[in-house]
């Protein structure tokens, strides 16, 4: 009796192990086995893309200098209102002369200098002067002795700038990015002649739109025509729409540098039929026009693709069943045919639209100065003007406006709506 | 202009080619009455789809005019022929909700709001899916999308509707349910019918008139029960139903009945069909219900047969026996009280009378 009741609650193999055991051993292996089949692209991508991509997006707000090379000087400043408009106590110089005297030692002023010098110019040249001078102060009155190496110590200005970068976190390279400032008022926008960052912003979305829509346009007809035609000759078409990618980007984008320019095959083709005079040759690159002609030529076949894709699975008979209604070719197409079909406009769009959102070649080589594209600017900053921190501001910005198109997109046409195969 | 309901069509020579090497359909002739229920039979590949696609204006014929109503209509494009049709995969648009696909063919059509929303509720009354309006294609079961389908080639009162094996993907109890709906609304709207399937069992119970194809050619039109009980050749013979075969040679033909000597021998008497003169080889056709075990005394043709095996099927027993030389000579015999007992490995006698053993034309 005893027995039965055993063998009924605890299932055993014939070898005696109980029956659960033996199989979450069996799963086990198979898990380790899936883990460490993902495991090298694992720790791949977490080395060469997550981590990296971490710590820029940190620097957009880190502010590590500051506090880290005038540690005196900042806990000093906290008992200063900075918006009292009155100079800071004797205390704070005599910290600032400590802190400074160790800087010098060690070669750091120039840099807190320079990097106080992106929000309050002429910062750098005052930390530079009066780091070559601190070593002589005396004991006792530094305020004196401050305001004697240089007399802009006494700007209630450079005071609040050192206070509000006196914190380890900072909101001052978002406040660039988006051409705001700090004001004694709080915080402002730039006058809008000094809008540089929205502005980019702005074009860079109605450039990515005008190049999605071109893409719709140009490549919704060949789609058409690649997924009615017979097996083999659609293939051959396909193997041309994927020609480009063969094609290393670089000298596609030359190629089209050689086509545009105003001595180029078009504009001289265009002035030997007449069509345009000589003097009146089109400009069509290092603008607008031809930062939108490159990009859809090189983002064209993410648009193809899905629609074809979508398009090969629908059957030609709900077209005969809609004309055997009574509808004729184009109202049969745009009531039945088309809204099958927006499924893969929406992943086309959306592929061509991030892709062209964060381009950075194509807009630099063919674009000039008023077609390039945000990405153009985060790359200045990273290579030649150094400020990283802005450079990670306006990556997390850009970032963030593609999420929101995302939700935005997934709340109005659903993102279960698109397909790509 | 007729006052009958439903329309004629007219196939008058048509031919139809893809390649322009084979003819698909070859020589077409074929009359289709005011509201007929005409069902296109055949095996796969003998060209019924096409025909229906030509009907419908989807594919130009070769050569040949059809017409509706006694008007040409070979360049008249699919929209202008108001033709209804009924889709294998019934093509129902995914997009569109029930009532908004059955409003489709009114919307093109400019209907008011209220006349569209009027039939649509009719239509779907009709096929008794009343509360399913508002949902999916999808969201309906295979049947209930079968029905729809029809619904929708019939809502814009079409004097012609066409239906390419709308029931294939039916599985077999729906599919007779189906058969007899689709006949019963035929019956009460009085409209013409085409229909297209390779099922005979569907082609005899549903339709007016069955026309046969192979290879392009109509075989054989007329009424379900003359296809079954004349058939005009061994085509059709073989294709309609269970049938014995026989081959010999025409020995002498009397009126309308011929004499008949098998390879083994055996002299038969059989209904001259589709023989022309002494000498000309001949299939014999039998249907298995025909042939007696008992009281042969009366019948033309008696021959001896032996029994290689018994199916017991309820309301009747398969023999299967060897007869002439044929092993796969089969006789359904009743399964009635004081019948003859039979047993495997027997010789007995079967007969059969003249009129139901037909001398066709040769196969194999
Ligand atoms: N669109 C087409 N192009 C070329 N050949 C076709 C086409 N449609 C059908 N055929 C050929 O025509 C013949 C008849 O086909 P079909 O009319 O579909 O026959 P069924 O409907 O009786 O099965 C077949 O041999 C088929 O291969
Ligand atoms: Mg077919």
């Amino acid at each position: 009796m005893t027995d039965q009741t055993h063998a009924q609650t605890v299932l055993t193999t014939q070898d005696g192990v109980p029956l659960k055991v033996s199989i979450s051993r069996a799963l086990r292996r198979q898990k380790l086995r899936s883990v460490l089949l993902v495991a090298p692209l694992f720790l791949f991508i977490l080395i060469s893309f997550v981590l990296p991509i971490a710590d820029m997006l940190f620097r957009s707000v880190e502010n590590p200098l500051v506090p880290g090379t005038l540690p005196n000087t900042v806990v000093a400043l906290q008992v200063w209102d900075e918006n009292s408009g009155e100079m800071p106590p004797e205390e704070v110089f005599a910290a600032l002369a400590a802190d400074l005297k160790v800087a010098v030692a060690a070669k750091t002023h120039t840099r807190v200098g320079s990097r106080l010098n992106y929000e309050n110019p002429g910062i750098a040249s005052l930390f530079r002067k009066t780091g070559r001078r601190v070593k002589r102060f005396e004991e006792g009155d530094y305020t004196a002795q401050f305001l004697k190496a240089d007399k802009k110590w006494g700007d209630v200005g450079v005071w609040q700038t050192i206070k509000q970068f006196s914190s380890p976190m900072t909101a001052g390279y978002f406040l660039a990015a988006a051409d705001a400032q700090r004001t004694a008022d709080g915080v402002q926008f730039k006058p809008e002649d000094e809008r540089i960052y929205l502005f980019l912003f702005g074009r860079t979305l109605i450039l990515s739109v005008t190049i999605t829509i071109t893409c719709i346009l140009l490549g919704y007809p060949i789609a058409f025509l690649l997924s009615s035609l017979p097996l083999r000759s659609s293939n051959l078409l396909m193997i041309l729409v994927l020609l480009p990618f063969w094609t290393s980007l670089l000298v596609r984008t030359s190629a089209w540098k050689v086509l545009l320019q105003q001595q180029g095959v078009i504009n001289d083709t265009l002035v030997w039929l007449g069509i345009v005079g000589d003097d009146s040759r089109l400009a069509l690159i290092n603008n607008q026009t031809g930062t939108i002609i490159a990009m859809t030529h090189i983002l064209l076949p993410f648009m193809i693709l899905p629609l074809f894709s979508v398009m090969k699975t629908i059957s030609p008979t709900y077209m005969r069943a809609a004309k055997s209604m009574g509808a004729s070719d184009w109202y049969a197409f745009w009531r039945v045919y088309f809204p099958q079909t927006i499924p893969g406009i929406g992943a086309g769009s959306i592929l061509v639209f991030i892709l062209s959102i964060g381009y950075y070649i194509t807009p630099e080589l063919v674009g000039g100065t008023s077609g390039i594209f945000i990405s153009n600017r985060i790359a200045y900053h990273i290579s030649f003007s150094l400020n990283w921190g802005l450079a990670a501001a306006l990556g997390v910005m850009l970032l963030v406006v593609v999420m929101v198109l995302y939700w935005l997109y997934d709340r109005i046409v659903g993102i279960d709506n698109v397909k790509l195969g | 202009m007729t006052t009958e309901r439903g329309a004629s069509v007219r196939f008058d020579k048509v031919q139809k080619s893809y390649d322009g090497e084979t003819l698909v359909v070859k020589d077409l002739n074929l009359d289709i009455k005011h509201g007929e229920f005409l069902t296109m039979l055949g095996p796969s590949g003998s060209g019924k789809t096409t025909c229906l696609m030509m009907l419908a204006g989807f594919e130009p014929a070769s050569h040949g005019e059809i017409f509706l109503n006694d008007r040409p209509i070979n360049n008249v494009p699919p929209h202008k022929r108001g033709v209804g049709m009924v889709f294998q995969n019934y093509a129902l648009f995914p997009h569109m909700s029930v009532a908004e696909n059955l409003a489709f063919p009114l919307q093109v059509r400019s209907l008011g709001k209220a006349e569209q929303q009027e039939k649509v509720k009719h239509a779907l009354e009709m096929v008794e899916l009343g509360e399913f309006g508002s949902r999916r294609p999808a969201q309906l079961s295979g049947g209930q999308q079968q029905r729809v389908a029809v619904a929708r080639a019939l809502v814009f009162d079409p004097d012609l509707v066409l239906m390419d094996e709308p029931l294939g993907a039916l599985d077999k109890q729906l599919r007779e349910q189906m058969q007899y709906e689709i006949k019963h609304i035929h019956e009460n709207l009085g409209v013409t019918i085409v229909y297209v399937t390779h099922d005979q069992t569907e082609a005899l119970t549903m339709s007016d008139r069955v026309a046969v194809f192979n290879d392009g050619v109509i075989q054989q039109l007329s009424s379900p029960d003359a296809l079954y009980e004349t058939p005009q050749n061994s085509f059709v013979a073989q294709f309609i139903g269970e049938n014995n075969k026989l081959s010999g040679t025409v020995t002498a033909i009397n009126d309308n009945i011929c004499d008949v000597r098998l390879a083994d021998g055996t002299e038969l008497k059989a209904d001259k069909v589709n023989v022309n003169a002494v000498g000309d080889n001949t299939t014999l056709s039998l249907r298995p219900e025909r042939i007696e075990i008992a009281a042969v005394d009366s019948m033309e043709n008696r021959v001896k047969g032996h029994i290689e095996e018994l199916i017991y099927l309820g309301d009747h027993i398969r023999v299967r026996m060897n007869v002439a030389g044929n092993p796969e000579f089969i006789v359904k015999v009743r399964n009635r009280a004081g019948e003859q007992k039979l047993a495997e490995g027997q010789d007995i006698q079967i007969g059969w009378f003249a009129s139901d053993c037909k001398a066709l034309d040769p196969v194999g």
